[in-house]
């Protein structure tokens, strides 16, 4: 029983160790916040699916650190974003910026909307003529018949 | 005509992505292209590994053209291109600079004790900050960086003997020329 307790104790003792890793981010709530948003903005070279906020691999806490010393030594967060892609290329922004290289990447989609959207109207507005032309022959042809029925009709 | 359009459209855009979607399947996600390529090689001074009291700074080897392999002992990759990499020394034509990246220099000297050393000097990179100017995201690489102190060609991975004879070295004779 004794043994028992003395083991939750130490292990209650363990909890802020676990913590210790984030105690550096017991922080100005305002650095932290820039922090986090800065390092989810950017990729991690090592896991490309995760940021480097996410990442424990050991190059991203590296890098980790460098965004934190550059926040505690007033860069801008524009600043440290180039200071990555300098070093590391767009790739690592998870929204690169416009430029002449990866323009037709954004503006894509649009274009083959609109080439869609051109073609889609066009396709109706053939089918609509088309549905015209043919009620407009049957209810000529309808008329007659009906015509027919009706001076059938006033002969009785 | 106008019906036919569509259909021809739809089809020649499919064509197209298909044709993308072959070509990025063979493409290997983790090569990237160094944002460094035909910039300077940045600066820096770092202890050596050998004689830590001893610096080295890239602006010492102006006037040459030489290769910096980042390494650790840690680094699996690195035992593979290793033998070429003292196949080289041997010959003695090029000089190639090791930057020991994120290692203890107890390890990183242990392991050129027991695999050789292939390297003119041995650079210690024990933060990793080189390594990050470098825009290192895993070892090993190994940049190319010509007379100007210019980064020209980086690759990524363990080198083989075949990205030595048909990429690299055709490379330095040019730098050279």
């Amino acid at each position: 029983m004794k043994r028992t307790l003395v083991l939750i104790l130490l292990m209650l003792f363990c909890v802020p160790l676990l913590q210790a890793g984030e105690a550096q981010l017991r922080e100005d709530p305002e650095i932290k916040e820039r922090f986090k948003a800065v390092a989810s903005e950017l990729r991690c070279l090592k896991c490309q699916n995760q940021s480097i906020y996410d990442s424990k691999a050991g190059l991203a806490d590296d890098l980790k650190k460098q965004i934190r010393e550059q926040i505690y030594a007033g860069k801008s967060d524009e600043e440290i974003v180039d200071y990555m892609v300098t070093r590391y290329g767009d790739f690592v922004r998870f929204k690169p910026a416009v430029d002449s290289k990866n323009i037709f990447l954004w503006i894509g989609p649009f274009i083959f909307l609109i080439i869609g959207g051109i073609l889609l109207v066009r396709y109706i507005n053939v089918r609509k003529n088309e549905t015209e032309e043919d009620s407009e022959a049957i209810s000529e042809k309808d008329r007659l018949k009906a015509k027919a029925i009706l001076e059938q009709n006033g002969d009785k | 005509m106008g019906r036919r359009i569509l259909p021809i459209s739809v089809f020649i855009v499919f064509a197209v992505m298909m044709g993308f979607f072959y070509k990025g399947l063979q493409l290997d996600p983790k090569l990237l292209p160094s944002a460094l390529l035909d910039k300077p090689a940045p600066s820096f001074s770092l202890p050596q590994l050998h004689n830590a009291s001893l610096t080295f700074t890239p602006e010492e080897m102006k006037g040459k053209v030489w290769l910096l392999n980042v390494w650790a002992s840690w680094c699996e990759a690195c035992r593979q291109e290793h033998p070429l990499f003292m196949q080289l020394a041997r010959r003695g034509d090029f000089p190639i600079y090791g930057l020991n990246y994120k290692d203890q220099p107890e390890d990183a000297k242990q392991w050129l004790i027991q695999l050789g050393d292939p390297y003119k000097v041995s650079i210690s990179d024990v933060e990793g900050n080189v390594g990050i100017d470098f825009g290192v995201y895993g070892v090993p690489e190994t940049f190319l960086i010509d007379k100007e102190g210019v980064i020209r060609y980086k690759h990524v991975g363990p080198m083989s003997r075949q990205d030595w004879i048909e990429v690299i070295e055709p490379k330095i004779k040019e730098l050279e020329g």
